[in-house]
């Protein structure tokens, strides 16, 4: 781009780290489609787009974590390939993960310098060590707040990622890539992170950061480069683009998924779930609603607690205070065998380890709900035992699920199949309510539309249904109704035809201060 | 002083003794040592078979130490593969074989004690190495691998001797039996063994990277660890112990037998050692000092019911009860601490 490059650079013009026309295919999907980025030294880059936009993966690739189909990277301008995220680390390349790769157990010292402990003859110089420890904190610093000799696992986040990139900067960096770093930050702490950035800019590190928080984006970086569905949308300077046309270039797609009808007024019954003023230690302020027969679509960022509204609602992580009405009655589930019993359902996130036990077959997956409602060895109760195949056979054929046998292991199923077997496990107990999240996440277009008219038709049978999904043409395609969640809260609701813009733009917590930018 | 001013000092030196604890990386575990020993002061008192104290006879109290060398030269090893995040249960039949070989190729004869040593020191080497390839290259299961390889060597040992065979020559004996100045040559092993492990754990990269290994495994490897060496390298290390321990052994029974280190539960044992000395079984954090107090325990234990007469079987039954309460209470810490 002939603006960008034509501005003054405080460090040179030379990009320090360059990728060209990189092309990264997973199985099914193209991540990456020729992807060319400049990052240049002394400036905070980042890069943004929705959930699968192959932000994570472009960092990856540059930090020798995968390995690309096609394409050159350049590090101050000579061609480099790192087979190892170790070479790329001693080259210079830096990552930091939205997990932390540190020990929780071992010292900062020994976290810092793990895998190269300064030594004499294999005997660590633990002097050595820790003052080069507090060279690299004060570098940031950090000296202190953090000493060298803390266990780790006593440390707060904002803490525990001041030694990440500690230990990044101590391989002498000069590129620094940060996963969505502020993700796992609660508000307060985002200042000392934002300030640490600052800082490795002025000393001419090239830091590039991923984050779904756009105030922050504009905020902090001199340069965007906006990816969507694998393709480079745009890289331009910050100064010359605004939330608006950020959002615009994210979102802007077609909705070309088939989604069934939406609820008529006659189908939407009575209050089967009140929320009001409810709060626990991961969201707070909580009002909510959901009728019989509609279906209220989730909305919001990685982190902005829209799975921890579903947890709470079903009592893995109860609500502490609030009043909470289900059936009109003031009940509080504190664990979800209660919420069972109250034939609710939660499809989670995670089907692999929350969803499925991926080694028992079909039946008994089907039937693992239905089966802690039951007396133990109880005959008498109306499904017994000798029932139980011809119920899990019903609904898990109602639900379409492909498979020559019910005793086929799950494990062995396609991912689609495998949701659908989840949905039979709530099919199974007559659930009133029903929380779905992320219900068609990594699944092919044919099972999704088809599970999409499976929520359909247990709305209209009656059913309340909460969807969380980080697909926001899923979200608007879906619901009668979206609520928009950020930092905790419920920050909105935006009526069954909403845009995505509109969505994006509460979900970013920018709604408030610069309402007048909305596209 | 007012009294007002002594309670706030009384108050503030509990306080401090909490706070010197904490700091004194001196493992929990010696918390239960000293409980065990003063509740054994006070049951030698109750219930002493004899008149004279326990702590006031310096035979027993050394005899507390002697019975500990050979659990606690093993279970040193066992820590090394436990903060690997691995486990060894070949040792015991380990054990066996390098107390059978022992008295076999010694056969009596001071001249042959360096090379059967030697021999059975490469022996440990070979048999760790194949323990640590098979769970670091072909991926298996720890617990499988090392169990599979202590039921080889203990068919290819039955095959061969089914009783007593041959001597160690006196001279060995004095392993066992004789003292450097004041202390058994034995427990002055002991101690080497547990100095160095200490040190190659806490002062050495290779302890460092085991940790790391333990803690981690992708962490190890991102770091450009190399995790499968550093894993072959301690469980060779368990072996090695395991070998030191049959050493041991023999020279204290004179003779080695096929069953010597089935009989002594010493992979079980060695495993309880580490774990109730609060190295964790899932790896990445504990130590030998640690492991030192777990065996103390069991001496102790063991010396105390001797000393009240208590029946055998009940002193397994106690022993049992004992290594549960002291995991629970690792546990129960662990969940209170973060609050």
């Amino acid at each position: 781009m002939a603006l960008s490059d034509s501005v003054q650079q405080p460090f040179g013009d030379q990009p320090i780290l360059e990728v060209k026309n990189i092309t990264k295919r997973f199985p099914g999907v193209l991540a990456l489609d020729d992807v060319s980025v400049k990052f240049y030294p002394g400036e905070v880059h980042a890069v943004v787009g929705e959930n699968g936009a192959g932000k994570s993966t472009l960092m990856k690739v540059m930090a020798g974590a995968y390995q690309r189909e096609n394409g050159q990277i350049f590090l101050a301008g000579e061609q480099v390939e790192f087979d190892h995220p170790q070479e790329a680390q001693n080259a210079g390349i830096s990552i930091i993960y939205q997990e932390f790769n540190l020990l929780p157990e071992r010292t900062v010292a020994e976290n810092i310098f793990v895998g190269r402990e300064p030594n004499r003859l294999g005997v660590i110089d633990r002097k050595q060590m820790e003052s080069d420890t507090i060279e690299v904190l004060k570098q940031l610093e950090a000296e202190d707040i953090i000493k060298p000799d803390a266990l780790l696992g006593t440390l707060s986040v904002a803490e525990q990622q001041v030694v990440e990139i500690a230990k990044a900067i101590s391989y002498d960096a000069r590129v620094l890539i940060m996963d969505e770093p502020t993700a796992a930050l609660a508000s307060h702490e985002v200042g000392i992170l934002t300030e640490l950035m600052l800082r490795l800019k002025t000393r001419g590190i090239a830091i590039i950061f991923i984050s779904h928080r756009l105030a922050e984006v504009l905020d902090l970086s001199q340069r965007i480069t906006v990816l969507k569905d694998g393709v480079k949308i745009c890289t331009d300077l910050t100064e010359n683009l605004s939330m608006g046309k950020v959002v615009e270039m994210m979102v802007g797609r077609e909705l070309s998924d088939y989604f069934p009808d939406r609820a008529r007024p006659e189908d939407i019954g009575q209050v089967m779930l009140a929320i009001r003023n409810a709060s626990n230690g991961a969201v707070h302020d909580i009002d909510l609603e959901i009728r019989s027969g509609e279906i209220v679509g989730v909305a919001g960022l990685q982190g902005s607690g829209r799975t921890a509204l579903a947890r709470a609602i079903f009592g893995v992580q109860p609500f502490t205070t609030g009043t909470i009405e289900i059936h009109g009655r003031a009940e509080l589930f504190r664990k979800p065998s209660q919420a069972i019993r109250s034939r609710f359902g939660y499809v989670t996130e995670d089907r692999k380890n929350e969803g499925l036990v991926l080694m028992q077959p079909i039946n008994d997956n089907v039937l693992l709900t239905i089966r802690t409602l039951q007396r133990l060895l109880a005959r008498a109760f109306p499904l017994g035992i000798r029932q139980d195949k011809n119920l899990a056979i019903e609904v898990s054929e109602h639900m379409d699920v492909r498979t020559p046998s019910m005793e086929q292991e799950v494990q062995y199923l396609s991912g689609g199949n495998q949701q659908k077997v989840v949905l039979s496990k709530w099919l199974a107990t007559d659930a009133k309510v029903l929380l779905f999240d992320e219900p068609t996440r990594g699944i092919d277009v044919e099972t999704k539309a088809s599970i999409h008219e499976r929520i359909r038709e247990l709305a209209r049978a009656g059913t309340a249904v909460l969807m969380i999904s980080s697909e926001l043409p899923e979200v608007i395609g879906m619901s009668d109704r979206i609520i928009v969640m950020w930092d905790g809260t419920i920050v909105g609701e935006l009526p069954a035809a909403a845009t995505e813009a509109e969505i994006m733009h509460m979900a970013t917590g920018s709604a408030d201060n610069d309402a007048e930018q909305t596209p | 002083m007012t009294a007002a001013t002594t309670s706030v000092t009384t108050a503030s030196l509990a306080d401090r003794v909490q706070q010197w604890w904490r700091n004194s990386n001196i493992p929990p575990v010696y918390g239960f040592v000293v409980i065990i020993f003063l509740l054994s002061i006070v049951l030698d008192l109750l219930f002493g078979v004899d008149d004279q104290l326990f702590i006031t006879n310096p035979v027993i109290l050394t005899n507390i130490l002697v019975r500990s060398v050979a659990l606690g030269i093993v279970a040193i090893g066992q820590t090394f593969v436990i903060i690997g995040a691995s486990i060894d249960l070949s040792v015991a039949f380990m054990i066996s074989v390098t107390a059978v070989g022992g008295s076999y190729l010694m056969a009596g004869d001071p001249s042959r004690v360096w090379w059967t040593v030697l021999v059975l020191l490469g022996l440990g080497v070979l048999v760790g190495l194949i323990n640590g390839l098979l769970i670091t290259r072909l991926k298996i299961n720890p617990l499988i691998a090392t169990l599979g390889i202590g039921l080889i060597l203990k068919g290819l040992l039955n095959a061969a001797f089914d009783n007593f065979a041959g001597a160690v020559p006196r001279s060995f004996q004095s392993f066992a039996y004789d003292n450097i100045g004041p202390l058994p040559i034995s427990v002055l092993v002991l101690f080497a063994v547990v100095v160095a492990g200490w040190f190659i754990l806490r002062r050495t990269k290779y302890g460092a990277h085991l940790y790391s290994v333990g803690g981690s495994q992708e962490v190890a490897r991102l770091s450009g660890i190399r995790t499968g060496r550093v894993l072959t390298i301690a469980h060779i290390i368990c072996s090695l112990t395991a070998v030191l321990t049959g050493l041991f052994v023999v020279s204290r029974l004179r003779s080695g037998a096929p069953w010597v280190g089935t009989d002594g539960l010493y992979d079980l044992e060695s495993i309880a050692a580490v774990v109730v000395g609060g190295t964790a079984l899932s790896g990445g954090k504990g130590g030998v000092l640690g492991t030192l107090g777990g065996v103390l325990i069991f001496s102790l234990l063991d010396t105390m019911f001797n000393q009240i007469g208590i029946d055998a079987y009940l002193k397994q039954i106690l022993r049992g009860a004992i290594i549960i309460l002291a995991v629970g209470f690792y546990t129960f810490r662990s969940v209170e601490e973060p609050s």
